[in-house]
């Protein structure tokens, strides 16, 4: 079958496969700024509209009265070939939209926590559900001016994640600091693969 | 080849877990499994009138293989109402998709590879 600009280089072949990563952290943390540091495309914004039912119901009419909440999500994209389409997804800051960070995690490779020194605590939402679904995660300590300087250890120290968790310090504006990143998160990944696959079977 | 860790779908493919409640009164669920990634692509030109406003202008954007994501991005719609239209125009058959990753199922060693040459090379 053919396609009108399948020929362009960008665009993605019939065979294409999309993968995610999740840029995850607190509110304001710089989740959006690391997405379009190394996105090919100015980050897109997406909605999701949250109805919550169960307030009471209106016996007149039989209207449920409903809220609406919108979630945005931003993400970037990476092709990194016709057959491959790496999409990053920046993570609702604020840790009440569950719903969202489930179909976020299904089938993400793997996730960036970005931890800012000045308030680290706003990231522990993340990699508490990060460890519970047992998705791969690298931390990013986000250097914001005027934050004091601190060592990676620490942050992991402080953070109480494990051992083999990859701390390192970012600047999430650097397009060159974000590429070490997700290089750290891919290695990470596959380290955990090989780990899991010589694992021995059972419980 | 790493892309055969799935397939493209244009049958049922199963209910979605979660009904999506939509605005403009519509309270359909969207009926394959569609994800913010999974890639959809139109595979015939439509004819004047053929089809409403709404799904003509979702089938536009989908000339080459594109994320329902970006979809909703570009038409500037909320994922779940452009994924019950997606669902329309797949039933009609005017589009496919390609199934999202399984979440039981790992990367392969040999794609996570591709990726991470990628980002090396960016
Ligand atoms: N100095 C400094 N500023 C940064 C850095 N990263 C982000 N910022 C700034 O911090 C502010 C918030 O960044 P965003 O990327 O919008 O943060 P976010 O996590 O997407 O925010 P929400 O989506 O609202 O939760 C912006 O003004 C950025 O320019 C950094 O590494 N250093
Ligand atoms: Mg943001």
């Amino acid at each position: 079958m053919e396609f009108a600009s399948s020929d362009r280089p960008e665009s993605p072949g019939i065979e294409a496969m999309a993968l995610k990563i999740l840029i995850a952290g607190g509110f304001g943390v710089g989740k959006t700024t690391m997405v379009g540091s190394v996105s090919e495309i100015e980050p897109l914004r997406t909605e999701e509209q949250l109805t919550e039912r169960g307030a009471a119901v209106d016996d007149v009419t039989g209207v449920e009265q409903k809220t609406t909440t919108t979630v945005a999500l931003d993400f970037g994209r990476i092709t990194i070939s016709r057959e491959l389409i790496l999409y990053l997804f920046g993570t609702p800051g604020q840790d009440r939209f569950w719903f969202m960070w489930d179909e976020l995690a299904q089938g993400a490779l793997g996730a960036i926590v970005i931890a800012d020194t000045r308030r680290l605590p706003s990231c522990f939402a993340a990699i508490d559900f990060f460890e519970q679904r047992q998705v791969p995660f690298v931390v990013g300590v986000n250097c914001f001016d005027g934050s004091q300087d601190y060592e990676a250890d620490e942050v992991r120290a402080a953070l109480d994640v494990d051992q083999f968790v990859p701390v390192r310090l970012c600047d999430a504006r650097k397009r060159q600091s974000t590429k070490e990143l997700l290089t750290t998160l891919l290695e990470h990944i596959m380290a955990v693969n090989v780990h899991a696959s010589k694992a021995p079977a059972g419980p | 080849m790493s892309g055969g860790d799935y397939a493209w779908f244009d049958e049922d493919a199963g209910p979605l877990a979660r009904p999506y409640t939509l605005t403009r009164g519509r309270t359909r669920a969207a009926r394959h499994e569609l994800d913010m990634i999974t890639l959809v692509v139109a595979l015939r030109l439509h004819h004047a009138g053929e089809l409403d406003h709404a799904h003509e202008r979702i089938l536009g954007r989908c000339q080459n293989p594109i994320s329902v994501a970006e979809v909703a991005a570009g038409a500037d719609l909320p994922l779940g109402v452009v994924k019950v239209l997606i669902s329309d125009l797949i039933d009609r058959h005017y589009m496919i998709f390609r199934s999202g990753w399984a979440p039981t199922t790992a990367a392969s060693p040999d794609t996570l590879q591709k990726v991470l040459d990628g980002i090396r090379k960016l």
